[in-house]
């Protein structure tokens, strides 16, 4: 199990930062999680560190690609005000 | 610790080099602070509003990071056509950072702070942050440092802050209030967890506030930043005014929230009103009463360079930095120059005339004096002075050293100066120890001494001086200077000093 980075993700290293497992790292165009290397925090943490700070919704999944933020978590921008902005999609 | 701050009522400056009208220019308002303090800020463009038309800053972003989410910001912050608080064109390494800084400073001499403002929180980086500190007061000691933070790391980095130099730091405070501070924090990072609402709200207010009062309890000068949100912090600001100030912070800067829908932030999607400027004018009217009020701000990006209200961050983008050649001890040379030749200026502004040391052989030795000060007078009583000011005298002038803190032996009564207080065990081994704090001095100029300090102080080689009291301190440093010169003193080796 491992969580991962998509294209959402602004490049802020919080979630370098934090992360236990040294599992985050820089790539081109953004962040990326080792997967061999990350344990969801399982052990570690009661939360997931990287989905804990992540300022960006939509920018940290799980392996089914859930959001761990979904659209409007961390803002509190309604839906249809995301939608109208383009800064809303649905999760995998 | 009480700090003085600058005065609100100066008239307005004329000209100047600055390119808006109305930035509330005041030449005299640094007049009356104590010298150590006006050293700190007279040629920082954002804590003096003389300065900003004079010196200039820079910021590097190596901060990218951030703890708390604020909901007049957003956190995709690489843009290069805006200038606002948070925005940047390129997140630096600390090592890139350090050549940047090198390459403005030899090409921008009037630069005189280096401050790191994000594009995240500086203390939510810490080894970024302070790795680009550490390097640069070995590198370049002759740059201010300064850091502005959203205070929740704070209070386990001012010991950091402190031993790398940093004297001046701003804490963004909206609220002291976490009913208020729910509706402009959404969310905080604390303890491994994110907390929304309220309690995050309170966790952030109680370390703003903590780190704020260690950070004047260290004698470190606090600017407090506020963002203006209509409807949400306006009155209450009023409030966070007055405790700051109680808190010691030495200025207040308030500013009006930006709130643009296409800046994608939560205010600005929700279209939350701006204040108008004549809204923030009487805001910072009301709290003027408090404290300081900084009316100069220009809000500017976490990676600007120049004087406030210019940018030339396109000048010294990472690419054309890589091909350029500084020689900085060179650079260092021709920036104290240009700095001695502002400075000069600005006190010739004032009204201050530098004593000059006419008359003083070159080659004389430097003479260090100690000066129970106030307002740049010798205006202290020996025994009340709550630290003392250290001058040092030479050919070249005067020039203010460093403050050295010291315990009040005397009890305050207005015929003191007897030793005839209390305990005379503990007055004398207070005496003793202020005494001990004055190694190095020869000379301490006060208004009055008593006459049991001045036994011993001439004991430990320290003249004592009351012959000018209520002068200016470097008149009065300089005629001290002028009379051991006559008296044959200052012959270069400490041998000749002894057998004098």
């Amino acid at each position: 199990m491992a969580l991962q980075i998509t294209e959402s993700c602004v490049n802020c290293w919080a979630c370098v930062d934090v992360c236990p497992n040294d599992a985050i790292y820089e790539d081109k165009p953004h962040f990326l999680v080792d997967d061999g290397k990350c344990t969801e925090c399982l052990g570690d943490h009661s939360v997931p560190q990287c989905a804990a700070i992540c300022p960006i919704e939509m920018a940290i999944v799980n392996e089914l690609g859930e959001f761990l933020n979904p659209p409007g978590s961390l803002t509190g921008i309604p839906i249809e005000k995301l939608k109208e902005f383009g800064m809303w999609r649905e999760a995998a | 610790m009480e700090l003085p701050v600058i005065s609100n009522n100066a008239p307005a400056a004329e000209g100047g080099g600055c390119a808006s009208t109305g930035c509330g220019s005041a030449p005299d308002a640094l007049a009356h602070l104590p010298d150590h303090i006006r050293a700190k800020v007279q040629d920082h463009p954002c804590y003096s509003e003389e300065a900003h038309h004079y010196f200039a800053r820079m910021h590097v972003a190596v901060a990218p990071a951030c703890n708390i989410q604020c909901n007049y910001c957003n956190r995709k912050y690489d843009c290069s056509n805006e200038s606002r608080p948070g925005v940047v064109s390129e997140v630096l390494t600390p090592k890139q950072a350090i050549n940047k800084v090198l390459a403005v400073a030899a090409e921008i001499p009037q630069m005189t702070v280096l401050g790191i403002a994000g594009p995240g929180d500086p203390l939510a980086n810490p080894a970024r942050t302070f790795e680009t500190f550490e390097q640069l007061s070995e590198r370049a000691p002759d740059i201010k440092l300064c850091v502005s933070t959203n205070g929740l790391n704070l209070p386990q980095y001012v010991d950091r802050i402190a031993q790398h130099n940093i004297d001046h730091v701003t804490i963004t405070i909206n609220c002291v209030d976490p009913e208020v501070g729910a509706k402009i924090y959404p969310w905080i990072f604390w303890e491994n967890k994110r907390i929304f609402g309220v309690e995050g709200a309170r966790i952030l207010i109680e370390q703003q506030q903590l780190g704020l009062q260690m950070l004047t309890d260290r004698g470190i000068l606090v600017k407090v930043n506020s963002v203006l949100i209509p409807g949400v912090n306006d009155e209450h600001l009023k409030e966070v005014s007055k405790i700051v100030k109680a808190k010691g912070a030495f200025l207040h800067n308030v500013m009006p929230l930006i709130a643009e829908p296409e800046h994608g932030t939560y205010y600005g999607i929700m279209e939350h009103p701006e204040p108008t400027p004549e809204m923030l004018q009487d805001l910072q009217d009301a709290c003027a009463g408090d404290m300081a009020m900084m009316r100069h701000c220009r809000q500017c990006r976490a990676d600007a360079v120049g004087l406030l209200g210019e940018d030339r961050g396109d000048e010294f983008t990472m690419d054309k930095i890589d091909v350029m050649e500084v020689d900085y001890e060179a650079a260092m040379v021709r920036r104290k120059v240009v700095h001695d030749e502002i400075i000069e200026k600005l006190d010739a502004k004032r009204g201050i005339v530098k004593p000059k040391a006419d008359g003083i052989p070159q080659g004389s030795r430097a003479v260090l004096m100690a000066v129970a000060g106030k307002n740049g007078i010798v205006a202290e009583h020996f025994g009340h002075a709550k630290e003392f000011l250290i001058y040092e005298a030479s050919p070249e002038g005067v020039r203010f050293i460093s403050h050295r803190k010291t315990e009040l032996y005397c009890g305050g009564m207005d015929a003191c100066g007897d030793g005839d207080v209390a305990e005379a065990g503990a007055t004398e081994s207070l005496l003793e120890r202020n005494i001990r704090v004055l190694e190095g001095c020869e000379v301490v100029l006060c208004s009055k001494i008593g006459y049991e300090p001045w036994g011993k102080l001439e004991a430990a080689g320290i003249a004592p001086n009351g012959e000018h009291a209520m002068e200016p301190i470097e008149e009065a440093v300089m005629a001290v200077y002028k009379e051991i010169a006559a008296s044959g003193k200052l012959l270069p080796s400490a041998e000749t000093r002894k057998a004098a």
